[in-house]
């Protein structure tokens, strides 16, 4: 029974964890890059919301500046990686950990800004979910039918290329640094949007949210893919499978949490989730296929298959 | 530069891990000119410079000395992606050329804006995928109807001939094909080189192909160049690269090289 009240709120707030995830999608499934951006990107998302929600600004003005905010920060690590030459995973580190000090003064050095649902119209309040979980469903639904279409253009499938084979985008005359620019402020951008719907429906943005948010955000991809791919292994799909992730992931928490386990440990829960998902095709490609290899069909087919 | 010259190298020089014990001088002041229509056959043994000629062109990396002109345009200090508009590519890595998590369609379709400007519109559009249909159709491997198939699930062979289409889909200005079969099972191997005479010759493209093969670098194009030690050792071409033969070049290459080794893999082919 318990349980049936806590999950129009996991719902909601799956729902925003999701979106972050499809952030995370772009750059670790796109773009191939393990964008450690994402734990300060979307702090900044919600404390730039938070702050200007204070001081009156209109909720869409808002969420848009939080936006833009995570486009810049996601710039700022694709230009740490190209045009200085730092490894990605680095870059991205570098970034969070400025991240930490910006986030700081937007919060003008407090840890903690609270938003007062009766001053703003806010999109999304945990103090009713039924209309928390309609907005993100239309926000969701706006931003995946923006990246479906971007993602197809000609400029949208060399961000694809880029990721998937760097050699051939450039042998195709693909400006495979720009790119990954271009792609990591994009991820980012939807990080902090999803950070600005987090600090309306906590009612706060607080300098420690976004901690582990990029485990979370790869959970809802793995999560979301291991069902998705196997219906259908398309773009969209893809993106819907991985908005579900994160809401199963939420579900599963709010269940943990019922059932007892001190909240302290939740991101031990985390990381163990993302941990098997990361190892089990590994460990499945090392341990089980190796007797399979060994088959004379397999030897006469050597070196013909794809990678 | 004269017109009718699509290539011109000038002292091209290049070693690798300068300064150390393991410097290699893999280019040493090569020169070389192709002219328009020239189809250009290279080999030489392991660390002759081949690979790193083509690279070189293709400006994977900068040259330590010496320049590059392609179509009269100096591109030494040009970055890669910006000299992809003259140039079409196929490594020797079947995986290399084409993007294996996308759609065969979507591979030519960013092959096809290859030099252009790319732009907000879609990027495979109806009239295009009947395009793309004809034009695999001449690879006669049955890809026209698998356009949809995301390119990771065919075999080398087939994404090579895909990456040759890629190359040459949008008419380079020179053609760089960098041991393209040495991947491949002997009778793949034999047919996408069929394939590359036949869209060589349809298309009257300017071609340079690495190649181990001796019997494939003397059967195929109409100029060949044998190198040695990080430059151009021999050089045939009109005539007398129509009646070359394996013993002929074996002997042509002792005596410029003063009795130089051949490496085994060259002779075994």
């Amino acid at each position: 029974m318990a349980f049936l009240y806590a999950l129009p709120g996991a719902i909601a707030e799956g729902l925003i964890w999701g979106l972050m995830g499809i952030g995370v999608y772009i750059s670790y499934k796109i773009l191939d890059i393990a964008d450690l951006t994402v734990d300060g990107s979307i702090c900044t998302g919600a404390c730039v919301c938070a702050v200007l929600l204070g001081s009156g600004v209109p909720v869409w003005v808002s969420v848009l500046a939080a936006f833009v905010a995570g486009a810049l920060a996601g710039m700022v690590t694709g230009l740490l990686h190209t045009a200085l030459g730092i490894p990605s995973i680095l870059a991205g580190i570098l970034t969070q950990l400025m991240l930490y000090s910006v986030n700081l003064f937007i919060l003008g050095g407090k840890s903690l800004v609270a938003v007062d649902p009766r001053a703003n119209a806010l999109w999304v309040h945990m103090s009713d979910n039924p209309s928390s979980i309609l907005a993100m469903l239309i926000l969701v639904t706006v931003v995946i039918l923006c990246l479906w279409q971007f993602f197809y253009t000609e400029i949208g499938l060399t961000l694809k290329s880029t990721g998937d084979n760097p050699d051939m985008s450039r042998a195709q005359g693909v400006n495979v640094k720009r790119n990954q620019v271009v792609g990591l402020a994009i991820a980012n951008a939807i990080v902090a949007l999803a950070g600005a719907m987090l600090a309306q429906y906590k009612g706060s943005a607080n300098i420690n949210d976004g901690r582990g948010a990029i485990v979370i955000g790869l959970a809802a991809i793995f999560i979301g893919l291991s069902v998705s791919l196997k219906i259908k292994p398309n773009f969209v799909v893809s993106l819907i499978g991985v908005l579900g992730g994160g809401i199963i992931y939420y579900i599963v928490y709010n269940l943990v949490i019922l059932m007892g386990l001190k909240t302290d440990y939740l991101k031990m829960l985390s990381a163990i989730i993302v941990t098997v998902f990361l190892a089990v095709p590994y460990l499945k490609g090392e341990y089980f296929t190796r007797r399979k290899s060994l088959r004379p069909q397999d030897m006469a087919n050597g070196g013909g298959e794809g990678a | 530069m004269e017109v009718g010259k699509v290539l011109k190298i000038t002292n091209l020089q290049k070693t690798f891990n300068a300064g150390t014990v393991n410097a290699k001088t893999a280019l040493n002041g090569l020169d070389l000119e192709i002219k328009d229509g020239e189809f250009v056959t290279v080999i030489g043994g392991n660390g002759a410079g081949k690979s790193t000629l083509l690279n070189a062109i293709a400006g994977v990396w900068k040259p330590d000395f010496g320049s590059i002109e392609i179509d009269g345009v100096d591109v030494t200090r040009m970055p890669e992606y910006k000299r992809a508009k003259f140039l079409g590519r196929v490594f020797q890595d079947p995986m290399k050329g084409t993007s294996p998590d996308m759609e065969i369609a979507e591979n030519l379709a960013i092959a096809s804006r290859r030099g252009e400007k790319r732009r907000f519109v879609r990027g495979v559009k109806r009239s295009d995928r009947e395009k793309y249909r004809q034009l695999l159709a001449t690879l006669e491997l049955g890809l026209e109807d698998r356009l949809s198939t995301k390119v990771g699930l065919l075999s080398g062979g087939q994404r090579q001939a895909i990456t040759l289409l890629m190359a040459t889909m949008n008419r380079p200005k020179l053609l760089l094909l960098d041991e393209h079969t040495a991947a491949l099972d002997p009778k793949t191997a034999a047919k996408v080189l069929e394939l590359t005479d036949q869209i060589v010759e349809k298309n009257h493209l300017t071609t340079l192909m690495i190649t181990h093969n001796m019997r494939d670098a003397i059967t195929h194009g109409n100029r060949l160049i044998m190198m040695y030690e990080g430059n151009i050792l021999i050089d045939v071409s009109g005539e007398e690269k129509r009646n070359l033969t394996v013993e002929h070049l074996l002997s042509l290459f002792t005596q410029a090289s003063g009795g130089g080794v051949v490496n085994d893999r060259l002779v075994l082919n």
